[in-house]
């Protein structure tokens, strides 16, 4: 397997930094970047690319984290069908800790109010279902397009295999539109998008041209490493500085044009796009994935007549703002106060791709009173 | 004698049937003298100095992996836990909690494990107990050891001698354990060879203290929380803050690929055979080498330095030249959605 372990070794990432602080020197105007991807939020934060970069670029961190940006009305979705006498919901870990409006699924399932089973893959949920026919197994289908695919995959094998107990909450949101929605905030005053290179590996990086042709912002599209996050960067400062807009890949080795043909495919067999709400960003149209209707019977909100809410952002929770990049997460008067990983207020605080969390985590702004906990919900590795 | 081929409730009794499995399954391996009459109590004779004495429990899911077991585990954590303070195990305590139902060829595999494991370390189990809750009120099994061990009346080993101008030694490589346990639950069939790294310690430890021990300041095994929270609690505890260079912290091929596959990250996985050694600067070449001649240790690096800068503060300069501090684990490591 290739780790792409050359992309962070110091010879491949001090020229592309020296570059970057000489041509920064060149730049007259302030340079605010948004790394729209959780991933790059944390692999910045984890490199120390922050404090190595010039003072006048400024990184923003947007709504690229898919736990985040699933509301509370949602996240009690999740709850409810885990509280179901019949249901085993399966999920990915990061849901575990999510609060909705009345707690976490981590809360409830100590309680002895839910079951719940972290899964890494939903074809595992579905081999759960498989082999437990006396329960209904639940997967809550929070990603986006680079998790769908897979979500898609498993669908369509629990259609051919007529599996009668395996449902999803289709929960599923697809970027382009919601980049759309948050580019219209004028207050962002973005100069750069730094585009996500795993979900550009499915969409295709040409999808980011209308953000070039309706704003004029410049785009780059970047893996993960130190490397190629950045190339990333030096693409979008040289854009400024040539007064030029475009899309510029800079992780063709794993991002192409067109993206990944079969996965489109696959997405658009089984899923169809529907509006869908997003933290902080509100309603927006043709972002969300709903089963198609050959497909409505693995559609859990349907099979268990959950009933979504709409329920009000926490008071005084800022995670909005910081999903659309308007707040740093030091900013949020609850932050490292009554806000923490462990017991989080808001979505960000909580995936471990989120912007507080990264920001919790990593850097330095938070006073150093921190205390070690132990295992929480599950058993621990030893 | 006939076993069951299933534990009963009737094992935890301490009527009869406990007594069958004690003698047919537990005294079969377990063959120190001190158990063979089945006493309430062990008497160790003759301890001189001051007296180590330790605790853990251990719930490991699954009880098998590659690398180990719970058994295993369960006497190599309580000796590593005895060593990290100077001590020179003495005994081991063995207590069993398991669930009606559990599998006696299991528990078989598990004991024989403890023996095996007990007689290499040459720390043997001179007392314990077993008890059987019905089913579905515990999984499978757990084990608590108890260890005591015996410190030189001189040695003082402790998280809170940390000085600015030590050096930070890491006796191998990192998260060997924790990614073999998380793959192993997760059911993932990673490439390359994942297992866990469980091993005493003791030796090595009573290597450095012969030979270097004014040198040797602080001793501490990362295991839950890993490299990074076990760091954390040193700095903080010495009141020094610790810088950990990222290119010399030594992580196996396999390892760091899959904890990038699942998304954790390595510095705070599990190791339960690896030791952080803080020693004054002068010794860290003859400390190396004590260590680095021992196979438990083989791979011995220096990955950081102590110094005079935030109290309780660990940083990290990355491989590219940056910076990143780090915190103690929160909660449990979570893998990540995408």
């Amino acid at each position: 397997m290739n780790l792409d372990e050359r992309f962070r070794e110091r010879e491949l990432c001090t020229p592309l930094l020296e570059k970057i602080h000489r041509i920064s020197r060149l730049n007259t105007r302030p340079m605010r970047i948004m790394e729209v991807c959780g991933t790059h939020t944390v692999s910045i934060f984890r490199h120390g690319i922050r404090t190595l970069l010039p003072k006048e670029i400024t990184l923003l961190s947007g709504p690229g984290c898919p736990v985040c940006v699933t509301p509370a009305g949602h996240i009690d979705l999740c709850l409810q069908a885990a509280r179901h006498p019949e249901v085993v919901l399966a999920t990915f870990g990061d849901l575990m800790r999510v609060p909705g409006s009345h707690g976490s699924l981590a809360d409830a399932r100590a309680r002895g109010e839910a079951r719940a089973e972290v899964v890494y893959s939903p074809m595992d949920a579905l081999a759960m279902a498989r082999q437990n026919a006396s329960v209904q197994v639940v997967f809550p289908a929070i990603g986006f397009e680079t998790t769908a695919p897979t979500i898609a995959a498993t669908v369509l094998a629990a259609h051919q295999q007529k599996i009668g107990n395996f449902s999803i909450i289709p929960l599923a949101k697809t970027m382009p539109g919601a980049l759309l929605q948050l580019l219209s905030d004028d207050e962002l005053e973005l100069s750069g998008l730094l585009c996500p290179g795993h979900v550009s590996a499915i969409i295709g990086a040409k999808v980011y041209q209308p953000l070039v042709d309706h704003f004029g912002l410049g785009c780059a599209v970047a893996g993960f490493e130190p490397a190629d996050i950045l190339a990333g960067l030096l693409a979008l400062l040289q854009q400024q500085v040539h007064g030029k807009a475009r899309v510029d890949n800079c992780y063709p080795r794993a991002v192409t044009d067109q993206g990944n043909i079969r996965a489109q495919n696959l997405l658009a067999q089984v899923f169809a796009p529907v509006e869908s709400e997003w933290r902080g960003l509100g309603s927006i149209a043709a972002s969300g994935l709903a089963l198609r209707s050959e497909y409505q019977q693995f559609d859990a909100v349907k099979r268990l007549q959950l009933s979504a809410s709409q329920v009000p952002d926490p008071p005084a929770c800022r995670c909005g703002s910081v999903l659309k990049g308007l707040l740093q997460p030091p900013q949020c008067p609850l932050y490292g106060r009554s806000c923490t990983p462990l017991s989080p207020i808001g979505p960000c605080m909580v995936s471990t791709e989120g912007t507080c969390a990264a920001y919790y985590r990593y850097g330095d702004d938070t006073a150093a009173n921190f205390t070690t906990i132990g295992n929480h919900y599950s058993k621990n590795s030893c | 004698m006939n076993l069951p081929a299933r534990i009963t409730l009737d094992h935890g009794s301490g009527g009869l049937v406990s007594q069958e499995l004690i003698s047919g399954l537990f005294l079969k391996y377990l063959r120190c003298p001190q158990l063979r009459h089945l006493e309430d109590c062990a008497l160790l004779e003759g301890i001189s100095g001051q007296i180590a004495f330790s605790t853990d429990s251990y719930v490991v899911d699954p009880l098998f992996f590659p690398g180990g077991d719970i058994g295993k585990l369960a006497v190599h954590g309580t000796i590593n836990d005895l060593a990290m303070r100077g001590a020179r195990p003495i005994a081991l305590s063995l207590a069993l909690i398991m669930e009606e139902g559990f599998e006696l060829t299991k528990l078989e595999r598990i004991i024989a494990s403890v023996a095996e494991s007990s007689e290499a370390a040459g720390v043997a189990v001179v007392t314990g107990d077993t008890k059987v809750v019905p089913r579905g009120k515990a999984d499978g099994i757990f084990i608590t050891t108890t260890g005591i061990g015996r410190v030189a009346n001189r040695v003082f080993i402790s998280g809170t001698k940390a000085r600015p101008g030590d050096v930070v030694l890491l006796s191998g490589t990192l998260a060997d354990h924790g990614i073999t346990i998380m793959t192993a639950q997760a059911g993932l069939e990673v490439g390359g060879d994942l297992h866990s790294d469980t091993q005493p310690l003791h030796r090595m430890v009573a290597a450095l203290l012969d030979d270097v021990e004014d040198a040797v300041h602080v001793l501490r095994d990362p295991t839950r929380g890993g490299l990074a929270t076990t760091l954390c609690e040193i700095a903080r505890s010495s009141a020094v803050e610790i810088e950990v260079d990222e290119e010399h912290l030594p992580i196996r091929p396999a390892v760091a690929t899959a904890c990038a596959l699942i998304g954790l990250d390595p510095l705070y996985l599990a190791n339960e055979g690896k030791c952080i050694v803080i020693c004054s600067p002068e010794a860290q070449y003859k400390v190396l080498a004590v260590m680095r001649a021992l196979p438990e240790a083989a791979d011995a690096v220096c990955i950081g330095r102590v110094i005079d800068g935030r109290a309780g503060r660990v940083n990290l300069r990355t491989r590219i030249g940056g910076q990143r501090l780090l915190e103690p684990l929160t909660g449990q490591p979570l893998p990540r959605i995408c």
